[in-house]
This record gives structure tokens, C-alpha cells and sequence, in this order.
């Protein structure tokens, strides 16, 4: 009895400094997010104007939230979509085929992930560059004289550019997760399939994607959680969300709000937005892509 | 044994853990410990008995270096006995910012509004800084004159000091710059080129047809607010001006206001059209290197653009030249935006007394050779006289028949999704783009300033 009781106690001592500093560090500013978005408020004076939802209603009426909502969602399908499957592929050929340096390749793709987003941005500046940018003079062999192309400049394809930024620096990260669970996949399965004569393709949707699905499945949450937070700093570094507001994301609006237009309490109700926002795509993702996991 | 041991080492980790969390102000110090004391008994009596009290000073790092705000610091000890914390910082927003949050306030910032952070701009709009009013009557410390006598006239009373559109003054007038049209002297008479240099708009749209150079660019389309306040000055005047900076109704309804827009459109109609690719934080610089490269005749900034590009590659012959904006008639005012920094006093602060004594040192003569030797130049009667032959030509423009533009938008309680910045400048992207009218501009800016008179406060 005397032992349990001692045990319990080392136990909590063990426990409590975790959870006190969870408490502190993400369950009160989480909750102050959620508090200070029904408050209007600059963040300095101690009058804290209690608003309701108005800041709610009026973030529904924003055009300006709503174009930083579409750029998310596109950011987020559009560079999951490719980061995903370029990472796969790359994956299954560096670790299916014979390749002459493949580590070569390993490491190549595996840099950009090492490299800090504002290093990211200026590589892709002077590649993007509307005069003397790599980009438009590969283009102008085919496109002679023509007005360049401003990559960063023209409205309708600015958040392409950083869509391809994004996939760059993303892919090889992936590639090395998914390269490690093919790895695990027992080589007798793709010798009997070879001997039932299944093409490549088929190997690869048959053996290699059902095996790593779970792998698939964790690493598509945490790209698209981590996504939002990525292309806040892309934005910031490439853009700042111009030109015009035209990049603008869930992130770089809410911060636009709270710090620059001294709105801080409307600036947390974005942050409730993206908070729920984010928790619900997780769940409906997990829900989606739920499958019985395949043993071995 | 082991057990003290344990203890000794646990209250260690415990204490190291303390220690951690309470060095909230280690990043400032006292600026010169030995000077202050020794100066304490000396001057201190003659100035008011300031010996032991502490002031909490921050102050941002720019293109002046942090070095001139430690000799003031120096120097108002030596004269005060009082001890000056000195925090310099060039994002000193980061620093100061998470302190006042938390209660932490400083007594004297010197932090211009017009930043990205707006921390000025929030703290006036939350009624968080102190009024100063009473520091331009008070006597310059060490010196028989006052502080509003020193200050040369319509450097206070305008919206920037008064930014409540009433007599009472916030924010002190700092170093000064006038912003206008930079070029390169090579492309026109005056540095042997064969253009010239235009008096009015008309004359500026008017050689598009002598040269192939594109008329204008702009670094980020932000820098175009000091270029837009010169232009509302030249439309309609100075009380027309005064009137816009406050919202009134009638004066963004009237035709002044749509012949301003219509410069802009054909501005925009005549930019470089790469400007908007590099109008970003990351590649402004090569906005500004259109003109030293002689991709663009024209380019709003402000006397730091020279330091700023001074390593550049440049055209063979290129010279800064400046002059204010065209006038929209022939012999009409031509007007220069002149930028100032400010000096404020937090409504927190804890001694608001000896913090106004230190605003009062800053116009001093003393300080104002310190500001000047790093060419800091304060809105101070007979100051352009001590200026260098360089700075000079630059500071002369008002004296060549240019008008100053001087003050911002009347701040207003803040608006949720509302930044009239967004409208009036960075729309400017748009239009050289082509994804927004003129006319869209114009409804779009209207229809923010509304919002914001209704938000007067």
C-alpha cells in the first residue's frame, strides 16, 4: 500500500512539470485566442470592449478574409496534391530502381528541406526575376521577344509561383519518410508479383501504396497542418502578400489584422476560424482516407 | 550525504529556472554607470534634483546608427544625474512591444508611426500615449528658450503631432526628410541630357513621347503614401489637405480629388511594367535600380535611397537628382511630403516627469550636433545651416519654391478589416497590372474613407 502510494506520487511528480508547462504554454493562450476574439481591443489600453460575435459577423462580410481563405485552400490542395505524389514517385523509383546515384539524388532532394524559407525565397527571386531571371530566359527561347512573364508580379499566377516554391522545398522531406516505409516492404512481394507478370504500375498500386497507406495517411495531416503555418512564411518572404493583397493567406491576414490595423480582437477571431478550420480538415482527412490497415 | 547533495543540485535548477523567467529588462542597461554617478552631484542640482531616478528609454536603430542615442543618453546624465536605461534596437517594435504588453512600459520611444507593425498607430488609437502639450512650453533643458520657439513652425499642430485633429500635441517632431521625385541628372539638361526636366504633370507625361525610358517607378507600392499626401496638397491646398487628412466628406467627393486620381492612372499607365513583380520586401531594391540603370526616369523615396544604393552598379554618369512633385498647372504650388520621425511618452509610464525633461534635451543644441553628426537632422530653426554641402542641396528643396506637405491621417478608433493604406496605395499594383480601373481605385478609397469618418474620434 505504502509502495503504491509512493509510486503514485513519483509519478505525478514525473508527470506534472509536462503538464503544467502544457497548461501554461498552449491551453491558456488557446484559450485566450477563443476569449480575446469575442473582445474589441488594440492590445494596449485596459479597455477590453466585449463585442459578442460582431467580430465573427463582421469577418463574414470580409472580402478581403475571404480571398486570404481562398488562396489557403488552394495553397493547401494544390501544393498537398503535388508535394504528395511527386514525393511518392521519387520515392518508389530512387528506392525501386537501379539508378546511377541514387544517393546523389537523395541528398539533392533532400536539401531544399534544410534551407530556411527566407533562403527559399531568395533562390526562387532571382529564378523568377522578370528580367534577367533564370525562368524567362529558359522561356525565351521558345517565346523570343515577347513581354516577360511576371512571376511575381501579375495577379493571376503570383500564388502558382509560390505553389511551386512550396512543393520544391517539401518534396524531399516526404520522400525520405516514404522511402524509409517501401523499405520495410518484404522484396518476396514484388518477386511473386513479377512472376504473376504485374507491370510496374500495378506493383505500385497493388503492393507498394496499400503497405505504406498508414505512413501515407499520418504524413497527409501533419503536410496539411503544416502547410497553413508554410505558407504564412512564403507569403511573408516572397510576396508579403502582394501584389494588392492578392497572395494574402489565412496567417498573414490575421496578422495584418491584429498587429498592423491595431484590430487584435478581430485578428483572434481569424485565429478561432483557422484554429477550427484546421481541426476539422484533420478529422474529415483521417475520415476519408480510413482504411483497414494491411499486415504483412 | 547524497541526499544534500540532490538538494543543493535541485534548488540550483530551480533557482537557474527563476533567474530565467525574471530577466525580463536584462536587455537594457544603464548606459554609462560611472558617468552618471560621477555626474550626479555636480549638475544635478543646478537642473532639479534628478539624481537617482531612472529612465526607461527605447529607441530604434536606423540608418543613423544606435551610437548618437548613447551620447545623448551621456549627455542627459552628465546634465541630470538621473540614469538613463537605453534599449536600441532595429526591430524595436519585437522588443519593446511584449514588454508593454505585459506592463513593462518604457517612458521615452522614439519609434516613427508609418511602419508595418503600426505600434504607434495602435497605441494612439488604444489612447495609450501621453499627451506632451505642455513640453512646448517648457524651457529647453540647459537653455533659455522654449521648446516650441525652438521647433520650426508646422512641424507640431499637424495631424502626425496632433493626431487627434485637436490642439493637443502627442507625438514630438524628429529628424526630417523631405520625399519627392528621384532621377537621374545625366538624362536631363542639368546633367547634360537632352530632356527636360518637367515643372507640371503635363510636362512629365509629355516625354513619353521624347524617350523609350519608362516614366516611373516605385520601390513597394507603400512608399507611394508620402507621394499621395504631396499630391492631395497640390490638388486642392494646404486647408483642402488639412480637410483629407480628416475624412471630410465633400473634399474626397470633390473633382480635386478626381484629377489626383487621374495623374495616378496615367502614372500607373506609364510604370515600368516589371514594378509590381519586384515591389516586395525581397526585391524593392531592384525597384529603386530602374533608375540607376535608366529602366525609369521617376521613383518616389526618401533621402535614405542614396545610402541605400550607394554600392550599387549605375549608369555611366548617373547623378541623384531630386526635386519636388510636378504641379498639376503651369505656375501652380509644387509640393514636397516632408517625412518626420517621432518621440512619444507611453501612458504608462512610470516617470512622465523626467521623461518630458528628456524631450526637452532633445531640442537642445547640444543634442541636436549629436543627431546632426550622424546625420540625423531635427525640425530645429536655423538647423539646415550646420548641414553639409550635400545634405544641403537635398534640405534647400522648400527654399527653391517647393511647398511642405506635413502630417497623416487623423487617427481613428480601429476598424475591423479597414486599412486605408491597402486602398490608397497598394491598389497601385493593380492598376499598373491592369486588374483594377482607375475609377474602381477611386470608389474603393471612398468607400474606406466613410468608414473611417465614422470612426473619428
Amino acid at each position: 500500500m505504502q509502495k503504491n502510494k509512493a509510486r503514485s506520487r513519483f509519478i505525478v511528480a514525473c508527470v506534472a512539470p509536462a503538464c503544467i508547462l502544457a497548461f501554461i504554454f498552449m491551453a491558456v493562450p488557446t484559450f485566450n485566442v477563443f476569449r480575446m476574439s469575442l473582445f474589441r481591443w488594440g492590445g494596449y489600453s485596459p479597455n477590453q470592449q466585449f463585442v459578442g460575435l460582431n467580430n465573427f459577423i463582421t469577418l463574414f462580410k470580409d472580402e478581403d478574409f475571404f480571398r486570404s481563405c481562398r488562396n489557403s485552400i488552394l495553397l493547401i490542395v494544390v501544393v498537398t496534391i503535388f508535394t504528395l505524389s511527386f514525393a511518392l514517385l521519387f520515392a518508389y523509383i530512387l528506392s525501386r530502381e537501379k539508378i546511377r546515384g541514387q544517393n546523389l539524388f537523395r541528398i539533392v532532394f533532400y536539401i531544399p528541406n534544410i534551407l530556411s524559407v527566407v533562403v527559399i525565397s531568395a533562390i526562387f527571386s532571382a529564378i523568377y526575376d522578370s528580367n534577367r531571371g533564370l525562368l524567362n530566359n529558359l522561356l525565351s527561347i521558345f517565346r523570343g521577344d515577347a513581354e516577360p512573364i511576371y512571376w511575381l508580379g501579375d495577379q493571376k499566377i503570383v500564388i502558382y509561383s509560390i505553389v511551386i516554391a512550396m512543393v520544391w522545398q517539401a518534396i524531399g522531406y516526404y520522400m525520405v519518410m516514404y522511402m524509409a516505409s517501401m523499405s520495410a516492404i518484404s522484396e518476396s512481394l514484388y518477386e511473386s508479383a513479377n512472376l504473376e507478370g504485374a507491370s510496374r504500375t500495378r506493383q505500385f498500386f497493388s503492393i507498394t501504396l496499400p503497405l505504406i497507406w498508414t505512413n501515407l495517411r499520418t504524413t497527409l495531416t501533419f503536410f496539411i497542418i503544416s502547410n497553413i503555418n508554410m505558407s504564412f512564411l512564403f507569403v511573408r518572404a516572397m510576396t508579403g502578400g502582394g501584389p494588392d493583397g492578392s497572395t494574402e493567406v489565412f496567417l498573414s491576414y490575421m496578422y495584418s489584422q491584429a498587429y498592423t490595423n491595431s484590430t487584435y480582437g478581430y485578428g483572434m477571431a481569424i485565429g478561432v476560424v483557422v484554429f477550427s478550420f484546421s481541426f476539422a480538415l484533420s478529422a474529415l482527412v483521417n475520415f476519408v482516407t480510413k482504411r483497414e490497415p494491411l499486415e504483412m | 550525504m547524497k541526499k544534500a547533495l540532490s538538494l543543493v543540485l535541485a534548488l540550483g535548477m530551480a533557482a537557474s529556472l527563476l533567474a530565467g523567467c525574471g530577466g525580463a529588462t536584462s536587455s537594457s542597461a544603464p548606459a554609462s554607470e560611472a558617468g552618471s554617478t560621477a555626474a550626479s552631484g555636480s549638475t544635478a542640482a543646478a537642473e532639479g534634483d534628478y539624481a537617482g531616478q531612472t529612465l526607461k528609454v527605447a529607441a530604434i536603430e536606423t540608418a543613423y546608427g544606435a551610437d548618437m542615442w548613447q551620447q545623448i543618453a551621456d549627455a542627459f546624465e552628465a546634465h541630470t544625474g538621473a540614469t538613463v536605461e537605453l534599449t536600441t534596437d532595429k526591430n524595436l517594435e519585437d522588443v519593446i512591444d511584449p514588454q508593454m504588453k505585459a506592463g513593462n512600459f518604457y517612458d521615452v520611444v522614439h519609434l516613427a508611426a508609418g511602419r508595418e507593425k503600426a505600434l504607434p498607430e495602435t497605441m494612439l488609437k488604444e489612447n495609450a500615449i501621453l499627451e506632451v502639450t505642455d513640453v512646448l512650453d517648457m524651457n529647453v533643458l540647459g537653455e533659455d528658450v522654449t521648446v516650441g520657439e525652438k521647433i520650426i513652425p508646422g512641424f507640431t499642430g499637424n495631424l502626425t503631432t496632433n493626431p487627434y485633429g485637436d490642439d493637443k500635441v502627442y507625438m514630438m517632431p524628429m529628424f526630417y526628410g523631405p520625399c519627392g521625385l528621384f532621377y537621374n541628372k545625366a538624362n536631363f539638361t542639368e546633367g547634360g541630357g537632352e530632356l527636360e526636366l518637367p515643372e507640371t504633370w503635363d510636362e512629365l507625361f509629355a516625354l513619353a513621347d521624347q524617350t523609350d525610358i519608362p516614366l516611373f517607378t516605385y520601390p513597394t507600392a507603400g512608399y507611394l503614401d508620402a507621394f499621395t499626401y504631396a499630391m492631395i496638397a497640390e490638388v486642392g491646398g494646404q486647408d483642402f489637405f488639412n480637410k483629407a487628412l480628416q475624412y471630410d466628406e465633400e473634399t474626397w467627393a470633390s473633382s480635386e480629388i478626381d484629377t489626383m486620381f487621374d495623374i495616378l492612372g496615367e502614372l500607373a499607365a506609364n510604370t515600368n511594367s516589371a514594378t509590381p513583380s519586384y515591389a516586395n520586401n525581397d526585391n524593392f531594391t531592384k525597384n529603386q535600380q530602374m533608375i540607376l540603370d535608366n529602366e525609369a526616369l521617376f521613383m518616389p523615396n526618401g533621402n535614405w535611397v542614396i545610402g541605400e544604393m550607394a554600392d550599387a552598379p549605375r549608369a555611366e554618369g548617373f547623378e541623384w537628382g531630386f526635386m519636388a512633385l510636378p504641379a498639376v498647372e503651369e505656375g501652380g504650388d509644387r509640393y514636397s511630403y516632408t517625412f518626420f520621425e517621432q518621440c512619444w511618452i507611453p501612458a504608462g509610464a512610470e516617470n512622465p516627469d523626467l521623461a518630458k525633461v528628456f524631450l526637452t534635451f532633445l531640442y537642445s543644441d547640444e543634442a541636436a550636433d549629436i543627431f546632426a553628426a550622424s546625420g540625423a537632422v531635427q525640425p530645429i530653426t536655423g538647423m539646415t545651416d550646420k548641414l553639409s554641402d550635400d545634405n544641403k542641396v537635398y534640405y534647400s528643396v522648400y527654399d527653391n519654391g517647393a511647398k511642405a506637405a506635413i502630417g497623416t491621417f487623423a487617427t481613428t478608433a480601429p476598424v475591423e478589416g479597414v486599412n486605408l493604406k491597402d486602398d490608397l496605395c497598394f491598389k497601385m499594383d493593380s492598376v499598373v497590372n491592369g486588374n483594377a480601373t482607375v475609377d474602381e481605385w477611386k470608389e474603393s478609397v471612398r468607400a474606406t474613407i466613410d468608414i473611417l469618418r465614422d470612426a473619428m474620434q
